[in-house]
């Protein structure tokens, strides 16, 4: 058993590779509206950006290549065509090379963790980095998907990260409802990333001009034999209520009248 | 990664240093000593006679140069070559043969030209445009009825190249305002052949044709400094350095700026370019040509989408009169796009008086009234924003051309008033430049034939012709009026004499207690909003830790002259309620500068009484995201 641990950590540490999960979405300044026919967010004429945690989620996979924990760091991104310039920026900010799976589908994250796993099982990093959560759709699932998929440990929300290139572990402290819980995970695991892990880096000119010259390589889902056939379907969006303005009452009795009669909570 | 480093050992290749050994050689050249003060003054320009290089500088400012392509090295990146990577000292120094500094229309223009030359004539150039804002078009806003002549020239196929130009202008009406009524008068506009446009979009795939000829684009950088070498010469910029926190000190991720080098280099700002005035002041160059001021008039924009039973795509509408006094220049425009959108919005000239006038109260104001109302009510805002935009016309035209380059577009200001339009000028002169760039850099020609060309052409003749439009509003609306009506009419710019600018914008402004404070309505929610409501619709964000982008040349000035003497006029003509005034411990009025809400548009810069209020660039990225104005 430690034999095996240790000639597969020998292996890791020399060629380990970290898959970075990167996702174009609305940038989060830009002020969103929800189509005219409600199938969903305007996205038409809208800028776009990398998500801030994916930004993260690559920093902290930079950060530990330039550590020397790890060889490459490969960005990823499923999408449209426009999905290049994110990798673009991404390789502008270090990554080594990007991988694009280009479809025009929305997907939702059980598909997507589908589509990182059969690349893990191409690539076999030894860490997945994801953000926790991409901002348009808030959802806060395909890392800990891709970590059940792959049967790998996972450590959510970290906001700090150190690996232990002796014992092949990595160490997370993670932001929880409570405070701060550390976990230990066994390499190769998944860590999805929260906002004060680290600041990341500006992309500089340089960089920028040399990342024209790194590869993307493109694919499609059927290369990746992945089913994508949804188990979700969305009906209907829109925009949420808008509030109504509050209403003064004379006494007691009107708001207990209001509370039982109006608003059916008492 | 090696062939950038092997670039840095070989410093005696560094092509402008054998550029300096070059220069020395020529004849009748002084010590460069002399050229570092302002003791020596560039020579009056007459309008034929110069020295035998036509050119009103000393000879040491001719650009002869040889190509670069024996000590450079060829990146082979998209097809660009001749472009060299050196570092000194932790900053990286990236040269190019053009460096453009703006991706408007202009700046956009000169490099399409500029590949479509060295295309032509099989001389490979490396042209790389900078730009502020987060992406080609986020800064970019306009009316915009677009006349395609500048297009036409440039981009002859651009009707089979799904360019963003779909609506022709079908009707052109202008409306007298009064409080409740809209008189229909001629209209002094014949918009056929135009296009009803969203500027933004069209820059984008301005932006994309740049990019497929070869041009480099890097938006997210912006100029924050001109870079000059020993003889005063304009050799290119240098970026702003990111992450620097509020209080000066380095952050985490602190990335010092890069110098970008050309061996010429086009300033395509946009109105009041913060270093293309620095570059006007420093030349002199208004001085140089007898020019005046520049005047200018802020624009505030909303883009509606409307009820389809109330849209007619193509409709062009101005007005002229209420909200505004007759004092007070300016007037509103509707134009319908496509999509069910419409794009309204209110320019009011600088030079007003009244301290107390709101140019973004005045148009809530304006979108109440029964005209604009009807078109608007069932609808919602899609975008706001605002920028300050050129009125001086011909008389205010600097000399464009400096030691090192030019300037092209608004930032030398082409905009033609009485029209209204300044993107096909601004075009066409990014065109002139890039003709003149090409044959400086190859034919050994100089950038003066930028100056040349431009007053044998097209733009010259519209600017001349439009030239007593505005300057007679000087004299009041009614007489400004009747001199348009003349001049549009009869005259047509064919008289001797040019009438001049009054007072600057900055000097117009009347001392608060002459003035009446203007009381306006509290907006509703529906049609009007307040200036936090707008502003979050113009995707305006910038890093809340970095220094301030707004220089306070005296601090002490706010708080001394602008707040007793002139009501605090910065927090009424700013449209993204930049300067408050808040109390301080001892209940004292205090200057508060929100940094972070600047839409860019150069306000302040342009209106400060005192001329306090210095606009420099915030880190790249930030400002206003336009997808639709």
């Amino acid at each position: 058993e430690i034999k095996s641990a240790s000639v597969s950590f020998l292996y890791c540490y020399r060629t380990m590779k970290i898959l970075v999960a990167v996702k174009r979405v609305v940038d989060y300044a830009v002020k969103i509206r929800v189509k005219p026919d409600k199938t969903g967010v305007e996205t038409q004429n809208v800028k776009m950006s990398m998500n801030p945690f994916c930004e993260i989620a690559l920093e902290e996979a930079l950060r530990i290549k330039e550590a020397g924990f790890a060889k490459e760091v490969i960005a990823v991104s499923i999408g449209p065509s426009q999905c290049v310039d994110t990798l673009r920026t991404g390789l502008a900010m270090g990554a080594d090379r990007g991988i694009h799976v280009e479809t025009n589908s929305s997907f939702l994250p059980l598909t997507i963790a589908k589509i990182l796993k059969s690349l893990a099982d191409v690539e076999n990093p030894g860490l997945i980095f994801l953000g926790k959560q991409a901002i348009d759709d808030d959802c806060n699932q395909t890392g800990q998907m891709v970590a059940a998929l792959l049967g790998w440990p996972q450590a959510t929300f970290a906001s700090k990260v150190v690996l232990d290139k002796d014992k092949n572990v990595a160490t997370v402290d993670r932001e929880v409802d409570g405070g701060l819980e550390t976990l230990n995970v066994d390499l190769p695991a998944v860590i999805t990333t929260d906002l004060r892990l680290n600041q990341p880096r500006y992309a500089s000119l340089p960089n920028i001009m040399k990342a024209k010259s790194k590869p993307i390589k493109k694919m499609t889902v059927q290369d990746l034999k992945v089913d994508i056939k949804s188990d979700i379907e969305i009906l209907e969006v829109t925009e949420p209520p808008k509030r109504k303005s509050g209403v003064m009452v004379s006494s007691v009795d009107e708001l207990i009248d209001k509370l039982k009669n109006e608003a059916h909570v008492v | 990664m090696h062939r950038f480093l092997v670039k840095l050992s070989s410093s005696s290749s560094n092509p402008l240093r054998s550029l300096k050994n070059q220069r020395l050689i020529l004849p009748l050249l002084p010590s460069s000593k002399s050229f570092s003060s302002s003791s020596v003054s560039p020579p009056t320009r007459p309008s034929n006679a110069s020295n035998r290089f036509g050119y009103p500088y000393f000879a040491e400012f001719l650009i002869k140069l040889s190509p670069l392509s024996s000590n450079s090295r060829t990146l082979g990146v998209n097809g660009s070559s001749s472009r060299c990577i050196s570092s000194e000292a932790g900053r990286e120094s990236i040269e190019y043969d053009v460096l453009i500094v703006g991706a408007g229309p202009a700046g956009l223009s000169a490099a399409i030209r500029l590949k479509q030359l060295s295309q032509e004539k099989n001389i490979d150039l490396s042209v790389c445009v900078v730009e502020k804002g987060a992406e080609v078009g986020g800064h970019i806003i306009s009316g915009n009825v677009f006349e395609p002549l500048a297009l036409d020239e440039l981009l002859p196929h651009w009707r089979q190249e799904h360019a963003p130009i779909e609506i022709p202008a079908s009707s052109d009406k202008f409306w007298f305002l009064t409080k409740d009524r809209a008189i229909s008068l001629p209209s002094p506009f014949d918009n056929k052949g135009n296009y009803v446009i969203s500027l933004s979009q069209f820059v984008r795939w301005l932006g994309g044709k740049a990019e497929e000829l070869g041009t480099e684009i890097y938006p997210g950088f912006s100029a924050s400094e001109v870079l000059y070498d020993a003889s005063d010469k304009v050799v290119g910029i240098a970026t702003k350095d990111m992450g620097i926190s509020k209080d000066g000190s380095k952050k985490e991720n602190f990335q010092p700026g890069v110098d970008i080098k050309g061996r010429v280099t086009l300033f395509a700002e946009g109105c009041r370019g913060s270093l293309s005035e620095r570059i006007i002041k420093k030349y002199k160059l208004r001085e140089e040509v007898n020019a005046q001021h520049q005047t200018y008039a802020l624009g505030i924009k909303e883009v509606w989408e409307i009820d389809e039973s109330k849209h007619n795509p193509g409709e062009v509408i101005h007005t002229l009169g209420w909200p505004l006094d007759p004092k007070t220049y300016g007037g509103s425009f509707l134009y319908h796009m496509n999509d069910r959108q419409v794009a309204l919005g209110l320019v009011v000239a600088l030079n007003y008086h009244n301290p107390f006038l709101n140019p973004y109260e005045e148009f809530q104001k304006l979108k109440h009234h029964p005209a604009i109302k009807g078109i608007l009510e069932g609808g919602t805002v899609l975008q706001y924003g605002a920028r300050t935009l050129n009125e001086g016309g011909f008389q205010s035209i600097p000399y464009p051309v400096f030691p090192g380059g030019a300037i092209i577009g608004c930032s030398a200001g082409f905009l033609n008033v009485p029209k209204i339009k300044g993107t096909h000028t601004a075009m066409k002169s990014g065109m002139l430049a890039a003709e003149a760039a090409f044959g400086a850099l190859h034919e050994g020609l100089n950038m003066n034939t930028y100056w040349d060309n431009l007053r044998d052409s097209w733009v010259w003749k519209e600017l001349y012709a439009a030239r007593n439009y505005r300057p007679a509003f000087e004299y009041g609306l009614l007489p400004g009026l009747a001199v348009s009506a003349m001049e549009h009419y009869v005259l047509k710019g064919k008289v001797p004499f040019t009438l001049k600018h009054g007072k600057a914008d900055h000097e117009a402004t009347d001392l608060a207690r002459k003035c009446t404070p203007i009381v306006y309505p509290k907006p509703d929610g529906v049609l009007s909003f307040d200036v936090p409501t707008s502003l979050y619709r113009s995707n305006t964000n910038h890093d809340h830790d970095q220094p301030s982008h707004l220089r306070l040349r005296d601090p002490k000035i706010p708080e001394k002259v602008n707040f007793p003497e002139y009501a605090a006029p910065e927090s009424r003509y700013c449209p993204a309620r930049v300067y408050e005034y808040i109390e301080d411990e001892e209940g004292k009025p205090k200057l508060q500068i929100n940094a972070q809400n600047c839409l860019h548009c150069k306000a302040c810069d342009i209106k400060d009484p005192k001329q306090n209020i210095e606009w420099t660039v915030p880190e790249g990225g930030g400002g206003p995201a336009y997808s639709l104005m």
